[in-house]
């Protein structure tokens, strides 16, 4: 048998691409998730509204200080036993959403903290009620100046997907997987499933690294 | 400039028509730390009147007008401005601490000039000037344009309404940024050391156009400035500050030429030499 073997390679090659369809939702979705609830943690903190501050920052050191695949079982095989079912799909998109806005969070709040005192006494002086402060002038400051960072958080998280498979999440990985344990061919399927993630996250690196030029000469 | 256009406050009008003084210090204290800025402060300004604060750095003049912004909190005495405290809130005959939006309300009449300019980078010089007018005093769109154009043509930067800030000088800037204080109606206008950040060429542009809206409006302006030629033409009073008490309060005329203190004139004599 030849080491590598093109017309098997062919003949799995859709399913694997159709696998990667599932991961790339679960990322979109996912981004979604930590996007907007980091952006809710880092406003909330910075608020620093008593008892609500303590649970905040608790929250989000116990969720950075344990392994995702944790918190993954957890909600999975966990959260049933109080009568919270989720498929493996949203436990994923859920999982992932959480674990990465505790870091977008961190990113947003170095990007909130970059906008000079100056901005937040101009608004003072000018009378501006808090949340136009935020929506009008604090946001739209920090948000474009931190987004590369925010990038790179969606790609680690893209390769990251391949992690649900120990809930029976059919992404690419565990697809490949399985298209190997039916055939002992495990090269083909392996080495593609790689490949679709280097082709992927390569571009988008590569797009994240152009934005952080840009915003560098602004 | 008209005067403030009471049709637009939703609350009673800040100006009485006795001679009640606009903003009134009474024994404030200001610390940072164990750093007492600011010691048994008490003077008033009357509507109209223009103030200027001189005083060695760490004198604490800018406090003053931090204080008056609420961009610190005092930890002694009290301030008013029109009338209603800006320190505490009067609630039901007892003073307590001032709500967020009790203070917005006062703050509404108080507008402030930074060092730095301060515009909002995110936004054109006209999204800069209409921020307050549409967000706080609920001028409509076209209203607050018209009173953009109106004030950018004051300061003479008209063709810059649509550029953003970073395309603009320093003097433009703060042109700009004068501009959107004023956008506010502002019964009281606070200049904190508004020309220390530009360029020399610049400078004086912008103080004559203070002078400009000094002698066309009925604004009740506090000023920190070093630039003493300026001061003494725009002042009615001169305000000496040293270690946070006022050295001396007297009229540009007497303060510049014959001052009572020793400290005085030698902080004048060193702000020549510079």
């Amino acid at each position: 048998m030849p080491l590598w073997d093109w017309n098997y390679a062919f003949d799995i090659l859709p399913d694997l691409v159709l696998a990667l369809v599932t991961t790339i939702e679960i990322t979109l979705l996912g981004s979604v998730v930590a996007l907007l609830l980091g952006l809710v943690f880092a406003v909330l903190r910075r608020l620093h509204i008593p008892v609500l501050d303590q649970v905040l920052w608790a929250f989000i050191e116990v969720v950075r200080s344990t392994p995702l695949l944790v918190q993954v079982f957890f909600l999975f095989f966990v959260l049933p036993q109080f009568g919270i079912t989720l498929s493996a799909f949203v436990v994923g998109v859920v999982g992932l959403g959480i674990h990465y806005a505790t870091y977008t969070s961190e990113v947003y709040r170095a990007g909130i903290d970059a906008i000079p005192k100056g901005q937040w006494e101009a608004c003072t002086a000018l009378s501006l009620p808090r949340l136009r402060v935020w929506t009008g002038v604090i946001l739209p400051q920090a948000v474009p100046r931190v987004l590369p960072a925010l990038g790179n958080y969606v790609i680690s998280m893209f390769k990251e997907v391949p992690l649900l498979l120990a809930i029976g999440v059919v992404e690419v990985v565990n697809e490949a997987r399985e298209i190997g344990s039916l055939t002992f061919r495990y090269t083909e399927p392996y080495t593609i499933a790689g490949l679709l993630f280097l082709l992927l996250s390569y571009p988008a690196s590569m797009l994240v690294r152009r934005l952080e030029r840009r915003r560098a000469a602004a | 400039m008209p005067p403030p256009d009471t049709t637009e406050s939703t609350t009673e009008p800040m100006t009485e028509p006795t001679t009640e003084p606009m903003i009134v210090f009474d024994g404030v204290e200001k610390r940072f730390g164990t750093n007492v800025v600011l010691k048994d402060l008490s003077f008033t300004v009357a509507p109209g009147e223009h103030v200027t604060l001189i005083g060695p750095s760490g004198s604490g003049k800018t406090t003053i007008l931090r204080l008056l912004m609420t961009l610190e909190q005092l930890d002694e005495g009290t301030i008013s401005v029109g009338g209603r405290y800006l320190s505490h809130e009067l609630r039901s005959g007892t003073l307590g601490p001032p709500r967020e939006k009790y203070l917005r309300d006062v703050r509404k009449h108080i507008g402030m000039v930074f060092q730095q300019f301060n515009l909002f980078p995110n936004m054109t010089v006209r999204g800069n000037l209409v921020e307050g007018p549409t967000r706080v005093l609920g001028l409509s769109k076209d209203e607050a344009n018209s009173r953009a154009e109106e004030l950018l043509d004051l300061v003479g930067l008209k063709e810059k309404i649509d550029a953003h800030p970073t395309q603009l000088s320093g003097g433009q800037q703060q042109r700009v940024a004068i501009a959107r204080a004023l956008a506010m109606r502002p019964d009281v206008l606070l200049l904190d050391e508004v020309t220390s950040a530009l360029d020399p060429e610049l400078v004086t542009g912008v103080l004559k156009l203070l002078q400009d809206i000094g002698d066309t409006t009925d604004i009740t302006i506090l000023c920190v400035t070093h630039e003493m030629g300026f001061a003494r033409d725009f002042s009615d009073r001169v305000m000496m500050f040293d270690g946070g008490r006022v050295l001396e309060d007297a009229p540009p005329d007497k303060l510049f030429t014959d001052p009572d203190h020793q400290r005085t004139k030698d902080f004048l004599q060193a702000v020549l030499d510079h």
